[in-house]
Protein backbone atom coordinates (compact mmCIF):
# COMPACT_ATOMS: atom_id res chain seq x y z
CA UNK A 1 0.00 0.00 0.00
CA UNK A 2 1.28 3.46 -0.86
CA UNK A 3 1.83 5.60 2.24
CA UNK A 4 -0.62 8.21 0.88
CA UNK A 5 -3.52 5.76 0.57
CA UNK A 6 -3.71 5.56 4.34
CA UNK A 7 -3.73 9.30 4.85
CA UNK A 8 -7.50 10.01 4.81
CA UNK A 9 -8.03 7.31 7.45
CA UNK A 10 -5.38 8.52 9.89
CA UNK A 11 -7.81 10.61 12.02
CA UNK A 12 -9.79 7.43 12.70
CA UNK A 13 -6.82 6.02 14.61
CA UNK A 14 -6.86 8.93 17.04
CA UNK A 15 -10.59 8.58 17.66
CA UNK A 16 -10.33 4.79 18.05
CA UNK A 17 -7.38 5.19 20.42
CA UNK A 18 -9.30 7.62 22.59
CA UNK A 19 -12.35 5.32 22.72
CA UNK A 20 -10.22 2.27 23.60
CA UNK A 21 -8.37 4.15 26.35
CA UNK A 22 -11.66 5.48 27.71
CA UNK A 23 -13.22 1.98 27.65
CA UNK A 24 -10.26 0.50 29.50
CA UNK A 25 -10.29 3.24 32.13
CA UNK A 26 -14.01 2.76 32.86
CA UNK A 27 -13.88 -1.05 32.57
CA UNK A 28 -10.99 -1.30 35.03
CA UNK A 29 -12.70 1.35 37.15
CA UNK A 30 -9.54 3.43 37.46
CA UNK A 31 -11.78 6.47 37.77
CA UNK A 32 -14.94 6.71 39.86
CA UNK A 33 -17.71 5.57 37.42
CA UNK A 34 -19.93 8.34 38.73
CA UNK A 35 -17.43 10.92 37.40
CA UNK A 36 -16.61 9.14 34.16
CA UNK A 37 -19.37 6.98 32.66
CA UNK A 38 -18.53 4.39 30.02
CA UNK A 39 -18.49 5.31 26.33
CA UNK A 40 -21.52 3.06 25.78
CA UNK A 41 -23.74 4.79 28.33
CA UNK A 42 -22.51 8.21 27.15
CA UNK A 43 -23.29 7.51 23.52
CA UNK A 44 -26.61 5.92 24.47
CA UNK A 45 -27.48 9.16 26.29
CA UNK A 46 -26.34 11.14 23.24
CA UNK A 47 -28.39 9.00 20.86
CA UNK A 48 -31.55 9.05 22.99
CA UNK A 49 -31.20 12.75 23.73
CA UNK A 50 -30.78 13.69 20.09
CA UNK A 51 -33.56 11.39 18.84
CA UNK A 52 -36.65 13.08 20.19
CA UNK A 53 -35.11 13.69 23.62
CA UNK A 54 -34.54 17.16 25.13
CA UNK A 55 -30.91 17.28 23.91
CA UNK A 56 -32.04 17.59 20.29
CA UNK A 57 -34.25 20.55 21.20
CA UNK A 58 -31.38 22.20 23.15
CA UNK A 59 -29.06 21.59 20.22
CA UNK A 60 -31.41 23.33 17.80
CA UNK A 61 -31.77 26.26 20.20
CA UNK A 62 -28.00 26.72 20.42
CA UNK A 63 -27.61 26.43 16.66
CA UNK A 64 -30.30 29.07 16.20
CA UNK A 65 -28.69 31.50 18.66
CA UNK A 66 -25.17 30.99 17.31
CA UNK A 67 -26.28 31.31 13.70
CA UNK A 68 -28.34 34.42 14.41
CA UNK A 69 -25.55 36.18 16.28
CA UNK A 70 -22.97 35.28 13.63
CA UNK A 71 -25.26 36.44 10.83
CA UNK A 72 -25.89 39.76 12.59
CA UNK A 73 -22.17 40.16 13.25
CA UNK A 74 -21.28 39.43 9.62
CA UNK A 75 -23.89 41.85 8.28
CA UNK A 76 -22.47 44.65 10.41
CA UNK A 77 -18.77 43.79 10.43
CA UNK A 78 -18.12 42.97 6.77
CA UNK A 79 -19.32 46.26 5.22
CA UNK A 80 -17.82 48.22 8.11
CA UNK A 81 -14.51 46.37 7.80
CA UNK A 82 -14.33 47.13 4.08
CA UNK A 83 -15.02 50.82 4.66
CA UNK A 84 -12.51 51.06 7.52
CA UNK A 85 -9.90 49.00 5.70
CA UNK A 86 -10.04 51.15 2.60
CA UNK A 87 -9.68 54.31 4.69
CA UNK A 88 -6.54 53.31 6.53
CA UNK A 89 -6.28 56.56 8.51
CA UNK A 90 -9.76 56.06 9.93
CA UNK A 91 -8.92 52.46 10.86
CA UNK A 92 -5.69 53.54 12.55
CA UNK A 93 -7.56 56.03 14.67
CA UNK A 94 -10.08 53.37 15.74
CA UNK A 95 -7.56 50.56 16.04
CA UNK A 96 -6.99 50.97 19.76
CA UNK A 97 -10.70 50.98 20.52
CA UNK A 98 -11.28 47.86 18.39
CA UNK A 99 -8.28 46.04 19.88
CA UNK A 100 -9.31 47.00 23.39
CA UNK A 101 -12.81 45.59 23.10
CA UNK A 102 -11.56 42.62 21.12
CA UNK A 103 -9.33 41.82 24.09
CA UNK A 104 -12.10 42.34 26.63
CA UNK A 105 -13.60 38.97 27.67
CA UNK A 106 -17.14 39.07 26.30
CA UNK A 107 -18.37 37.33 29.45
CA UNK A 108 -17.40 40.46 31.41
CA UNK A 109 -20.05 42.38 29.48
CA UNK A 110 -22.91 39.98 30.36
CA UNK A 111 -24.22 42.16 33.23
CA UNK A 112 -24.16 45.22 30.97
CA UNK A 113 -26.15 43.48 28.25
CA UNK A 114 -28.53 42.07 30.89
CA UNK A 115 -29.32 45.60 31.97
CA UNK A 116 -29.81 46.63 28.34
CA UNK A 117 -31.82 43.68 27.02
CA UNK A 118 -33.18 41.72 29.99
CA UNK A 119 -32.83 37.96 30.46
CA UNK A 120 -34.24 36.85 27.09
CA UNK A 121 -32.60 35.59 23.92
CA UNK A 122 -31.68 39.15 22.88
CA UNK A 123 -29.02 39.38 25.56
CA UNK A 124 -27.29 36.13 24.60
CA UNK A 125 -27.47 36.86 20.91
CA UNK A 126 -26.29 40.43 21.24
CA UNK A 127 -23.31 39.61 23.51
CA UNK A 128 -22.23 36.88 21.08
CA UNK A 129 -22.76 39.19 18.09
CA UNK A 130 -20.76 41.91 19.84
CA UNK A 131 -17.83 39.54 20.36
CA UNK A 132 -18.00 38.17 16.82
CA UNK A 133 -18.33 41.64 15.23
CA UNK A 134 -14.97 42.76 16.57
CA UNK A 135 -13.20 39.60 15.43
CA UNK A 136 -14.71 39.73 11.93
CA UNK A 137 -14.24 43.48 11.61
CA UNK A 138 -10.57 43.24 12.52
CA UNK A 139 -9.94 40.50 9.98
CA UNK A 140 -11.88 42.11 7.13
CA UNK A 141 -10.17 45.47 7.66
CA UNK A 142 -6.76 43.84 7.67
CA UNK A 143 -7.65 41.81 4.59
CA UNK A 144 -8.52 45.01 2.75
CA UNK A 145 -5.48 46.90 4.02
CA UNK A 146 -3.12 44.09 3.09
CA UNK A 147 -4.44 43.84 -0.45
CA UNK A 148 -1.40 43.24 -2.63
CA UNK A 149 -0.03 46.60 -3.66
CA UNK A 150 0.94 45.30 -7.09
CA UNK A 151 -2.63 44.19 -7.77
CA UNK A 152 -3.97 47.62 -6.84
CA UNK A 153 -1.33 49.26 -9.04
CA UNK A 154 -2.19 46.86 -11.88
CA UNK A 155 -5.84 47.94 -11.70
CA UNK A 156 -4.75 51.56 -11.44
CA UNK A 157 -2.56 51.50 -14.57
CA UNK A 158 -5.52 50.01 -16.44
CA UNK A 159 -7.41 53.16 -15.47
CA UNK A 160 -9.75 51.65 -12.85
CA UNK A 161 -11.65 54.15 -10.70
CA UNK A 162 -11.34 54.06 -6.92
CA UNK A 163 -14.76 52.46 -6.60
CA UNK A 164 -13.90 49.78 -9.13
CA UNK A 165 -10.62 49.04 -7.37
CA UNK A 166 -12.58 48.69 -4.12
CA UNK A 167 -15.14 46.24 -5.54
CA UNK A 168 -13.09 44.38 -8.14
CA UNK A 169 -9.83 44.09 -6.27
CA UNK A 170 -9.86 44.99 -2.57
CA UNK A 171 -13.10 43.17 -1.79
CA UNK A 172 -11.92 39.95 -3.42
CA UNK A 173 -8.44 40.30 -2.00
CA UNK A 174 -9.90 40.49 1.49
CA UNK A 175 -12.11 37.39 1.12
CA UNK A 176 -9.59 34.81 2.43
CA UNK A 177 -8.98 36.94 5.53
CA UNK A 178 -12.73 37.56 5.86
CA UNK A 179 -13.25 33.82 6.10
CA UNK A 180 -10.60 33.58 8.80
CA UNK A 181 -12.62 36.20 10.64
CA UNK A 182 -15.91 34.35 10.08
CA UNK A 183 -14.48 31.07 11.37
CA UNK A 184 -13.05 32.73 14.46
CA UNK A 185 -16.24 34.73 14.86
CA UNK A 186 -18.56 31.74 14.79
CA UNK A 187 -16.35 29.83 17.23
CA UNK A 188 -16.36 32.76 19.63
CA UNK A 189 -20.12 33.21 19.23
CA UNK A 190 -20.67 29.56 20.15
CA UNK A 191 -18.48 29.88 23.27
CA UNK A 192 -20.37 32.96 24.40
CA UNK A 193 -23.79 31.44 23.67
CA UNK A 194 -23.02 28.25 25.62
CA UNK A 195 -21.70 30.19 28.63
CA UNK A 196 -24.72 32.50 28.48
CA UNK A 197 -27.06 29.51 28.39
CA UNK A 198 -25.46 28.20 31.57
CA UNK A 199 -25.64 31.28 33.67
CA UNK A 200 -28.17 33.75 32.30
CA UNK A 201 -31.44 32.26 33.49
CA UNK A 202 -31.84 30.06 30.44
CA UNK A 203 -34.44 27.32 30.05
CA UNK A 204 -32.86 25.61 27.04
CA UNK A 205 -29.75 25.31 24.91
CA UNK A 206 -26.68 23.09 25.17
CA UNK A 207 -25.15 25.20 27.94
CA UNK A 208 -28.31 24.83 29.97
CA UNK A 209 -28.33 21.10 29.26
CA UNK A 210 -24.75 20.64 30.53
CA UNK A 211 -25.44 22.73 33.59
CA UNK A 212 -28.71 20.98 34.44
CA UNK A 213 -27.19 17.50 33.99
CA UNK A 214 -24.42 18.49 36.37
CA UNK A 215 -26.92 19.76 38.95
CA UNK A 216 -28.81 16.42 38.67
CA UNK A 217 -25.54 14.48 38.67
CA UNK A 218 -26.65 12.78 35.45
CA UNK A 219 -23.12 12.25 34.13
CA UNK A 220 -23.88 10.38 30.87
CA UNK A 221 -26.26 13.18 29.89
CA UNK A 222 -23.68 15.82 30.77
CA UNK A 223 -20.99 14.18 28.66
CA UNK A 224 -23.52 13.72 25.86
CA UNK A 225 -24.29 17.46 25.91
CA UNK A 226 -20.58 18.30 25.91
CA UNK A 227 -20.06 16.09 22.89
CA UNK A 228 -23.02 17.65 21.14
CA UNK A 229 -21.48 21.09 21.73
CA UNK A 230 -18.13 19.85 20.45
CA UNK A 231 -19.70 18.39 17.33
CA UNK A 232 -21.52 21.67 16.75
CA UNK A 233 -18.33 23.72 17.06
CA UNK A 234 -16.45 21.39 14.76
CA UNK A 235 -19.32 21.29 12.27
CA UNK A 236 -19.63 25.07 12.08
CA UNK A 237 -15.92 25.44 11.47
CA UNK A 238 -16.05 22.77 8.78
CA UNK A 239 -19.06 24.41 7.16
CA UNK A 240 -17.20 27.70 6.78
CA UNK A 241 -14.13 25.89 5.49
CA UNK A 242 -16.21 24.16 2.83
CA UNK A 243 -17.90 27.41 1.81
CA UNK A 244 -14.51 29.09 1.65
CA UNK A 245 -13.04 26.33 -0.48
CA UNK A 246 -15.97 26.58 -2.84
CA UNK A 247 -16.06 30.36 -3.25
CA UNK A 248 -12.54 31.49 -2.41
CA UNK A 249 -10.77 28.86 -4.45
CA UNK A 250 -7.58 30.93 -4.67
CA UNK A 251 -7.16 31.16 -0.88
CA UNK A 252 -3.63 30.25 0.23
CA UNK A 253 -2.42 29.74 -3.33
CA UNK B 1 -11.92 60.35 -28.13
CA UNK B 2 -11.60 64.12 -28.27
CA UNK B 3 -10.56 65.91 -31.41
CA UNK B 4 -7.25 67.56 -30.51
CA UNK B 5 -5.21 64.39 -29.86
CA UNK B 6 -6.80 62.81 -32.90
CA UNK B 7 -5.61 65.72 -35.03
CA UNK B 8 -2.13 65.53 -33.57
CA UNK B 9 -2.01 61.82 -34.21
CA UNK B 10 -3.06 62.34 -37.82
CA UNK B 11 -0.40 65.00 -38.13
CA UNK B 12 2.20 62.61 -36.77
CA UNK B 13 1.08 59.95 -39.21
CA UNK B 14 1.17 62.40 -42.11
CA UNK B 15 4.71 63.39 -41.18
CA UNK B 16 5.78 59.79 -41.30
CA UNK B 17 3.97 59.14 -44.57
CA UNK B 18 5.73 62.13 -46.10
CA UNK B 19 9.01 60.34 -45.47
CA UNK B 20 10.32 62.77 -42.88
CA UNK B 21 12.63 61.28 -40.24
CA UNK B 22 10.64 59.07 -37.85
CA UNK B 23 9.39 61.42 -35.12
CA UNK B 24 10.02 60.24 -31.56
CA UNK B 25 7.09 58.52 -29.91
CA UNK B 26 7.91 59.62 -26.39
CA UNK B 27 9.69 62.87 -25.63
CA UNK B 28 11.03 63.47 -22.14
CA UNK B 29 12.26 66.97 -21.33
CA UNK B 30 13.77 68.38 -18.15
CA UNK B 31 12.62 65.47 -16.01
CA UNK B 32 13.40 65.90 -12.31
CA UNK B 33 12.81 63.49 -9.45
CA UNK B 34 14.29 63.20 -5.98
CA UNK B 35 13.56 60.86 -3.09
CA UNK B 36 14.32 62.54 0.23
CA UNK B 37 17.85 63.75 -0.39
CA UNK B 38 18.64 61.47 -3.36
CA UNK B 39 18.36 63.23 -6.71
CA UNK B 40 17.46 60.38 -9.08
CA UNK B 41 16.81 62.55 -12.15
CA UNK B 42 18.01 66.07 -12.79
CA UNK B 43 17.01 67.72 -16.04
CA UNK B 44 16.81 64.43 -17.86
CA UNK B 45 16.02 64.42 -21.60
CA UNK B 46 15.23 61.35 -23.69
CA UNK B 47 13.51 60.54 -26.97
CA UNK B 48 12.04 57.09 -27.44
CA UNK B 49 11.60 56.28 -31.14
CA UNK B 50 8.28 54.94 -32.36
CA UNK B 51 7.90 51.21 -32.92
CA UNK B 52 11.22 50.35 -31.31
CA UNK B 53 12.07 48.17 -28.38
CA UNK B 54 14.28 50.02 -25.92
CA UNK B 55 16.08 48.13 -23.16
CA UNK B 56 17.00 50.07 -20.06
CA UNK B 57 20.17 48.88 -18.37
CA UNK B 58 22.14 50.33 -15.47
CA UNK B 59 23.46 49.70 -11.97
CA UNK B 60 21.15 48.86 -9.07
CA UNK B 61 19.25 51.83 -7.76
CA UNK B 62 20.15 54.11 -10.65
CA UNK B 63 16.50 54.82 -11.38
CA UNK B 64 15.42 52.39 -14.10
CA UNK B 65 12.12 51.52 -12.42
CA UNK B 66 11.58 55.12 -11.44
CA UNK B 67 11.97 56.13 -15.09
CA UNK B 68 9.40 53.74 -16.52
CA UNK B 69 7.09 54.32 -13.57
CA UNK B 70 7.19 58.05 -14.24
CA UNK B 71 6.53 57.48 -17.94
CA UNK B 72 3.66 55.11 -17.05
CA UNK B 73 2.22 57.50 -14.46
CA UNK B 74 2.81 55.30 -11.41
CA UNK B 75 5.26 57.80 -9.91
CA UNK B 76 4.76 61.55 -10.20
CA UNK B 77 7.83 63.48 -11.40
CA UNK B 78 8.86 66.59 -9.47
CA UNK B 79 9.30 68.50 -12.69
CA UNK B 80 9.65 68.25 -16.42
CA UNK B 81 7.45 66.92 -19.15
CA UNK B 82 6.68 63.55 -20.71
CA UNK B 83 4.68 63.60 -23.92
CA UNK B 84 3.49 60.88 -26.28
CA UNK B 85 3.23 62.29 -29.81
CA UNK B 86 2.62 65.55 -28.02
CA UNK B 87 -0.17 64.05 -25.94
CA UNK B 88 -0.37 63.36 -22.24
CA UNK B 89 -0.48 59.89 -20.72
CA UNK B 90 -4.21 60.17 -19.99
CA UNK B 91 -4.88 60.55 -23.72
CA UNK B 92 -3.15 57.36 -24.82
CA UNK B 93 -3.51 53.63 -24.24
CA UNK B 94 -0.57 51.83 -22.70
CA UNK B 95 0.24 48.50 -21.10
CA UNK B 96 2.40 47.74 -18.07
CA UNK B 97 3.85 44.37 -17.12
CA UNK B 98 5.03 43.95 -13.53
CA UNK B 99 7.98 41.90 -12.43
CA UNK B 100 5.92 40.08 -9.85
CA UNK B 101 3.33 38.27 -11.97
CA UNK B 102 2.09 36.33 -8.94
CA UNK B 103 0.88 39.53 -7.35
CA UNK B 104 -0.12 41.30 -10.53
CA UNK B 105 -2.69 38.86 -11.94
CA UNK B 106 -6.09 38.41 -10.32
CA UNK B 107 -6.25 34.89 -8.84
CA UNK B 108 -10.07 34.91 -8.76
CA UNK B 109 -10.26 35.26 -12.55
CA UNK B 110 -9.42 32.63 -15.13
CA UNK B 111 -6.55 33.48 -17.48
CA UNK B 112 -9.04 34.45 -20.18
CA UNK B 113 -10.87 36.89 -17.90
CA UNK B 114 -7.60 38.28 -16.59
CA UNK B 115 -6.62 39.16 -20.14
CA UNK B 116 -10.06 40.65 -20.86
CA UNK B 117 -10.24 42.63 -17.60
CA UNK B 118 -8.80 45.93 -18.94
CA UNK B 119 -11.62 45.94 -21.51
CA UNK B 120 -14.12 45.64 -18.66
CA UNK B 121 -12.63 48.77 -17.11
CA UNK B 122 -13.05 50.48 -20.48
CA UNK B 123 -16.70 49.38 -20.37
CA UNK B 124 -16.49 47.32 -23.53
CA UNK B 125 -19.60 45.06 -23.72
CA UNK B 126 -18.99 41.40 -22.69
CA UNK B 127 -19.52 39.89 -26.15
CA UNK B 128 -16.96 42.23 -27.68
CA UNK B 129 -14.54 41.60 -24.81
CA UNK B 130 -14.72 37.90 -25.53
CA UNK B 131 -14.27 38.40 -29.27
CA UNK B 132 -11.30 40.72 -28.87
CA UNK B 133 -9.59 38.41 -26.39
CA UNK B 134 -10.11 35.44 -28.70
CA UNK B 135 -8.71 37.48 -31.57
CA UNK B 136 -5.59 38.39 -29.57
CA UNK B 137 -5.05 34.76 -28.56
CA UNK B 138 -5.37 33.64 -32.19
CA UNK B 139 -3.19 36.49 -33.42
CA UNK B 140 -0.33 35.67 -31.07
CA UNK B 141 -0.71 31.96 -31.77
CA UNK B 142 -0.14 31.09 -28.13
CA UNK B 143 -1.28 27.62 -27.13
CA UNK B 144 -2.29 27.66 -23.50
CA UNK B 145 -5.36 26.56 -21.55
CA UNK B 146 -6.94 29.94 -20.89
CA UNK B 147 -9.57 28.39 -18.65
CA UNK B 148 -7.01 27.85 -15.91
CA UNK B 149 -6.65 30.10 -12.90
CA UNK B 150 -3.28 31.85 -12.56
CA UNK B 151 -2.23 29.68 -9.61
CA UNK B 152 -2.68 26.61 -11.80
CA UNK B 153 -0.12 27.90 -14.31
CA UNK B 154 3.67 27.97 -14.40
CA UNK B 155 5.47 31.26 -13.78
CA UNK B 156 6.19 31.73 -17.47
CA UNK B 157 2.59 31.07 -18.42
CA UNK B 158 1.43 33.57 -15.82
CA UNK B 159 3.82 36.19 -17.13
CA UNK B 160 2.60 35.45 -20.65
CA UNK B 161 -0.96 36.11 -19.45
CA UNK B 162 0.25 39.39 -17.88
CA UNK B 163 1.78 40.44 -21.17
CA UNK B 164 -1.40 39.56 -23.05
CA UNK B 165 -3.42 41.52 -20.51
CA UNK B 166 -1.19 44.50 -21.28
CA UNK B 167 -1.67 43.98 -25.04
CA UNK B 168 -5.45 43.55 -25.06
CA UNK B 169 -6.10 47.30 -25.14
CA UNK B 170 -3.90 47.54 -28.26
CA UNK B 171 -1.49 49.83 -26.42
CA UNK B 172 0.53 52.44 -28.19
CA UNK B 173 3.35 51.75 -25.77
CA UNK B 174 4.24 48.78 -23.60
CA UNK B 175 6.30 48.93 -20.40
CA UNK B 176 7.96 45.91 -18.83
CA UNK B 177 9.95 46.17 -15.58
CA UNK B 178 12.23 43.13 -15.27
CA UNK B 179 9.44 40.89 -16.48
CA UNK B 180 11.46 37.66 -16.50
CA UNK B 181 13.62 38.07 -13.42
CA UNK B 182 11.38 35.85 -11.29
CA UNK B 183 11.48 32.99 -13.80
CA UNK B 184 13.94 30.14 -14.07
CA UNK B 185 16.48 30.14 -16.88
CA UNK B 186 14.64 27.83 -19.26
CA UNK B 187 11.43 29.80 -18.86
CA UNK B 188 13.34 33.05 -19.36
CA UNK B 189 14.72 31.85 -22.70
CA UNK B 190 11.22 30.80 -23.76
CA UNK B 191 9.74 34.12 -22.70
CA UNK B 192 12.38 36.13 -24.59
CA UNK B 193 11.29 34.38 -27.77
CA UNK B 194 7.64 35.05 -26.97
CA UNK B 195 8.31 38.72 -26.33
CA UNK B 196 10.34 39.04 -29.53
CA UNK B 197 7.55 37.39 -31.49
CA UNK B 198 4.90 39.61 -29.92
CA UNK B 199 7.02 42.67 -30.68
CA UNK B 200 7.50 41.64 -34.30
CA UNK B 201 3.78 40.91 -34.65
CA UNK B 202 2.53 44.14 -33.15
CA UNK B 203 5.39 46.63 -33.61
CA UNK B 204 4.38 48.30 -30.36
CA UNK B 205 6.84 50.80 -28.91
CA UNK B 206 8.27 48.89 -25.96
CA UNK B 207 10.37 49.90 -22.96
CA UNK B 208 11.98 46.96 -21.18
CA UNK B 209 13.97 47.17 -17.96
CA UNK B 210 16.40 44.27 -17.77
CA UNK B 211 19.13 43.22 -15.37
CA UNK B 212 20.66 40.84 -17.86
CA UNK B 213 22.89 42.56 -20.39
CA UNK B 214 22.66 39.74 -22.92
CA UNK B 215 18.88 39.84 -22.72
CA UNK B 216 18.85 43.63 -22.94
CA UNK B 217 20.93 43.62 -26.12
CA UNK B 218 19.25 40.54 -27.61
CA UNK B 219 15.76 42.00 -27.46
CA UNK B 220 16.49 45.66 -28.12
CA UNK B 221 16.66 47.98 -31.06
CA UNK B 222 18.50 50.34 -28.73
CA UNK B 223 19.99 49.86 -25.28
CA UNK B 224 19.60 52.81 -22.94
CA UNK B 225 22.56 52.73 -20.57
CA UNK B 226 22.04 54.80 -17.44
CA UNK B 227 24.68 56.09 -15.07
CA UNK B 228 24.45 56.03 -11.28
CA UNK B 229 22.00 58.56 -9.89
CA UNK B 230 21.44 61.29 -10.73
CA UNK B 231 20.92 59.26 -13.89
CA UNK B 232 22.40 60.48 -17.14
CA UNK B 233 22.29 58.74 -20.49
CA UNK B 234 25.67 57.03 -20.61
CA UNK B 235 24.84 55.76 -24.07
CA UNK B 236 21.91 54.92 -26.30
CA UNK B 237 23.48 52.08 -28.26
CA UNK B 238 21.79 50.85 -31.43
CA UNK B 239 21.63 47.08 -31.93
CA UNK B 240 21.87 46.35 -35.63
CA UNK B 241 21.24 42.57 -35.68
CA UNK B 242 18.30 41.59 -37.86
CA UNK B 243 15.12 40.04 -36.48
CA UNK B 244 14.10 37.41 -35.70
CA UNK B 245 17.14 36.95 -33.56
CA UNK B 246 18.07 33.42 -32.61
CA UNK B 247 20.72 31.57 -30.64
CA UNK B 248 23.00 32.11 -33.63
CA UNK B 249 22.65 35.87 -33.13
CA UNK B 250 24.36 35.54 -29.75
CA UNK B 251 27.64 34.61 -31.41
CA UNK B 252 27.19 37.00 -34.32
CA UNK B 253 30.15 39.44 -34.57
CA UNK B 254 27.91 42.51 -34.61
CA UNK B 255 26.01 41.34 -31.57
CA UNK B 256 29.14 40.47 -29.62
CA UNK B 257 30.65 43.87 -30.42
CA UNK B 258 27.52 45.74 -29.28
CA UNK B 259 27.34 43.73 -26.09
CA UNK B 260 31.04 44.31 -25.35
CA UNK B 261 30.56 48.00 -25.95
CA UNK B 262 27.60 48.14 -23.57
CA UNK B 263 29.56 46.25 -20.92
CA UNK B 264 32.41 48.70 -21.36
CA UNK B 265 30.18 51.71 -20.88
CA UNK B 266 28.47 50.07 -17.91
CA UNK B 267 31.74 49.29 -16.14
CA UNK B 268 33.06 52.78 -16.74
CA UNK B 269 29.87 54.19 -15.23
CA UNK B 270 29.97 51.89 -12.22
CA UNK B 271 33.65 52.65 -11.57
CA UNK B 272 33.04 56.42 -11.70
CA UNK B 273 31.25 56.25 -8.37
N1 LIG C 1 9.56 55.22 -2.88
C1 LIG C 1 10.86 55.54 -2.70
N2 LIG C 1 11.25 56.20 -1.59
C2 LIG C 1 12.56 56.55 -1.40
N3 LIG C 1 13.53 56.26 -2.26
C3 LIG C 1 13.22 55.61 -3.38
C4 LIG C 1 11.86 55.20 -3.66
N4 LIG C 1 11.84 54.57 -4.85
C5 LIG C 1 13.12 54.57 -5.28
N5 LIG C 1 13.94 55.19 -4.42
C6 LIG C 1 15.38 55.41 -4.60
O1 LIG C 1 15.57 55.92 -5.89
C7 LIG C 1 16.66 55.31 -6.53
C8 LIG C 1 16.20 54.67 -7.82
O2 LIG C 1 15.31 53.60 -7.56
P1 LIG C 1 14.80 52.62 -8.68
O3 LIG C 1 13.88 51.66 -8.05
O4 LIG C 1 14.26 53.42 -9.81
O5 LIG C 1 16.14 51.91 -9.12
P2 LIG C 1 16.33 50.74 -10.17
O6 LIG C 1 17.32 51.23 -11.15
O7 LIG C 1 15.04 50.24 -10.68
O8 LIG C 1 17.01 49.66 -9.23
P3 LIG C 1 16.98 48.08 -9.34
O9 LIG C 1 18.02 47.75 -10.34
O10 LIG C 1 17.37 47.65 -7.98
O11 LIG C 1 15.60 47.67 -9.73
C9 LIG C 1 17.22 54.31 -5.54
O12 LIG C 1 18.34 54.88 -4.94
C10 LIG C 1 16.14 54.10 -4.55
O13 LIG C 1 16.67 53.87 -3.28
MG1 LIG D 1 13.92 48.38 -10.48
Amino acid sequence: MKPDALKPFLPIFGVAGLLVAWSIVTWRQWVDPVLLPSPVSTFAALWNGMNGGPLGFDFVKTVYRTATSTAIAAMIAIPLGIVLGSAERVYRSLEFVIDFFRSTPASATFPLFLVLFGVGDETKISVAAFGAILVILFNVAYGVMNARKTRLLAAKVMGASRLRVLFDVMLLESLPQTFVGLRNGVSLALVIIVVAEMFIGSQDGLGHSVFEAQQLFDMPRMYAAIFAAGALGYGLNLLFLLIERRFVHWSGK
Amino acid sequence: MNAAPQARRLQAMALRAAGTAKPPHVTIRGLCKRFDTTPVYENFDLDIPRGELISVFGPNGCGKSTLINMIAGLVAPDGGQILFDGMRLSEIKFGYVFQNYREALFPWLRAFDNIAYPLKIMEVPPAERRARTERLVAHLGITLDFNLYPYQMSGGQQQLVSIMRALIVEPEILFLDEPFSALDYEMTLFMREQLQRIFMETGTTTVLVSHDLEEAVYLADRVLLLSRHPARIADLAAVASARPRTDATLSDADFVRTKAHCLDVFQREVRRA
